[in-house]
């Protein structure tokens, strides 16, 4: 079973992040990539990425001729999404281990980010006999 | 690829021939799978290195045993608490023959006993199934991981952990003992089932990479039927993974929607398929042992052979699903058996059936038991109570075309009925 496993945050938050100290961001970033390793051990790694900041973000809707209409600003109260995971597991409850697990990364002061991570099933593109 | 030439196609297909041969050899030898396994993926990763250089050896069978044979030493050596076994003094003497002269050929069993390692209960299924289409299908990581649309580093680390296990359980390459061999043929018939479904359930945007998947596990099972050519249950496997396979054409539109049996172009469907697989269908049930793979096989040719949904013969397939729920409790055999039954003596008696399958922790939530119950509902013109577990089903399935199947059926029966839906 395919879960994808969403990391949001804040834009006070990725405000936050920034003013980390080269040793916090360090301690962080080898955690991930430990992480990362531990999961394609476990043979259960599919994909992870991280997305580009709250300033590069755009709301896109389509005007009545079809073209875009982009807001300008991205709102500054507004979650958003900051990264996923997707892993391949045998129980739901293993994802959501992998998921408090991404929650305790290491943040300054020897504290963790306690970051809120949505757990989500992908549905699968197989279908069983009808 | 770091090399500038590659093996041409020809010479990748000798590969995947000699692969699962040159493993069985040298596992024999060694009487060690998980070791085996990496020397042979050594002595391909170097052919395929070599070879595009230096041509195809006269021999490519004795070239791969050798450099497989020659691994197996080094590592051998290399591991003091392991050295002054039988098995090195008889890898020497093949090595001291040029390849040329290296004639040895894969006994019968030993194929046998790979299958057995692959599809060990010691692993689990999906492991089995990467392990069974790395030794015994010689296809490589990278397709194996393509094929489960998963990272190559993924799946390499899963099919080591497999060996691993495999090492931890202390099993040799070596002959069950005989009262075991049933079971292990049947751990290695679950195996090819799966591999088999794995790729069968594929559809549209899936379907490229994993349908092989089902190629795969007919091509492993005409193998082993190869093998163990008087086992009915094996042939039975190959019949029915065939006889479905038939359908593959037809079970989806041009849009990727499913189409049930009852409603796909039967022209669609491939007879040569149905024909072989009827053929080994005939001659297993010949040999009087019947089982589970043979049953269902039945009922997947009773399908094949109706010209048209109404000329099916539901009143054999009720008696095979009723031998079916004898043999064992499978509650997807008992789902089979209330729609049999419904097609036979009318909806009500399939709804009656359906009942228990409700207080069972197997099926009470599950969206196949609602998605029975919608259809029988709808068969016994109760729209109002078939739209809703048709939208109960579909918000109960993890599967993205069954879930656009099944809001399309109350989709259907809202509009044919209007009023139904806000009953």
């Amino acid at each position: 079973m395919n879960y994808i496993l969403l990391m949001t945050g804040t834009k006070a938050g990725v405000d936050a992040y920034r003013t980390w100290s080269k040793s916090d961001i360090e301690g962080h970033f080898a955690f991930l990539g430990g992480l990362n390793k531990e999961l394609t051990e476990s043979g259960e790694f599919v994909a992870n990425d991280g997305l580009g900041g709250p300033e590069h973000a755009r709301i896109v809707r389509a005007g009545n001729d079809g073209l875009p209409i982009t807001d300008g600003v991205f709102p500054e109260s507004k979650e958003f999404l900051l990264g996923y995971w997707i892993v391949d597991v045998e129980t739901p409850e293993r994802a959501y281990e992998i998921a408090a697990r991404l929650s305790a990364g290491p943040a300054p002061g020897g504290n963790r980010t306690v970051m809120p991570i949505e757990v989500r099933q992908i549905m699968t593109k197989r279908a069983t006999e009808l | 690829m770091t090399t500038s030439a590659t093996l041409d196609e020809r010479s990748q297909h000798l590969l995947r021939e000699l692969a699962p041969q040159v493993l069985a050899i040298v596992a024999r030898r060694f009487r060690d799978f998980p070791d085996a396994e990496d020397a042979v993926q050594e002595a391909l990763i170097a052919a395929a290195l070599q070879w595009p250089q230096a041509g195809v050896p006269e021999n490519p069978r004795g070239w791969l045993i050798r450099v497989a044979m020659r691994r197996m030493m080094d590592a051998l050596r290399s591991d003091e608490a392991r050295r002054g076994r039988e098995e090195e003094v008889a890898a020497e003497a093949v090595l001291n023959r040029t390849e040329q002269d290296i004639d040895l050929e894969p006994e019968v069993d030993d194929t046998l006993h790979l299958f057995f390692m692959c599809c060990h209960p010691a692993l689990t299924p999906a492991s089995s199934i990467a392990l069974t289409l790395r030794s015994l299908g010689g296809l490589t990581t990278g397709e194996i991981a393509r094929s489960f649309l998963v990272p190559e580093a993924t799946m390499a680390q899963r099919i080591s952990r497999a060996k691993a296990s495999i090492k931890a359980s202390g099993v040799r390459f070596e002959a069950p003992a005989h009262r075991e061999r049933r079971e292990r043929v049947a751990a290695v018939l679950h195996v090819l089932y799966l591999m088999f479904s794995e790729g069968y359930a594929a559809t549209s945007g899936e379907e490229a990479q994993r349908s092989e998947l089902s190629g795969e596990a007919i091509r492993l099972g005409r193998a082993l039927h190869g093998l163990i050519p008087e086992d009915p249950e094996i042939a039975g496997l190959l019949a029915l993974m065939l006889l479905t396979d038939a359908r593959r054409e037809a079970r989806t539109g041009k849009n990727g929607e499913l189409i049930p049996l009852d409603k796909q172009d039967r022209s669609l469907w491939n007879r040569a398929a149905i024909d072989e697989g009827v053929r080994f269908l005939d001659a297993a049930i010949a040999k009087g042992a019947i089982g589970k793979y043979q049953l269902q096989a039945v009922v997947a040719a009773l399908h094949d052979e109706a010209r048209r949904a109404e000329d099916t013969d539901w009143r054999q397939i009720l008696a095979l699903y009723e031998l079916m729920m004898k043999l064992e409790d499978n509650p997807v055999v008992a789902l089979n058996h209330a729609v049999a039954t419904a097609m036979v003596y009318g909806p009500s008696d399939g709804l009656e059936l359906l009942r228990p399958l409700d207080a069972d922790p197997r099926t009470a939530t599950h969206h196949r038991l609602d998605a029975v119950r919608a259809h029988l509902l709808e068969m016994a013109g109760d729209y109002p109570a078939a739209i809703s577990q048709y939208r109960l089903a579909a918000s109960r399935t993890m599967s993205l075309p069954e879930q656009r199947y099944l809001q399309m059926q109350a989709a259907r029966l809202s509009e044919t009925s209007p009023g139904a839906a806000d009953a």
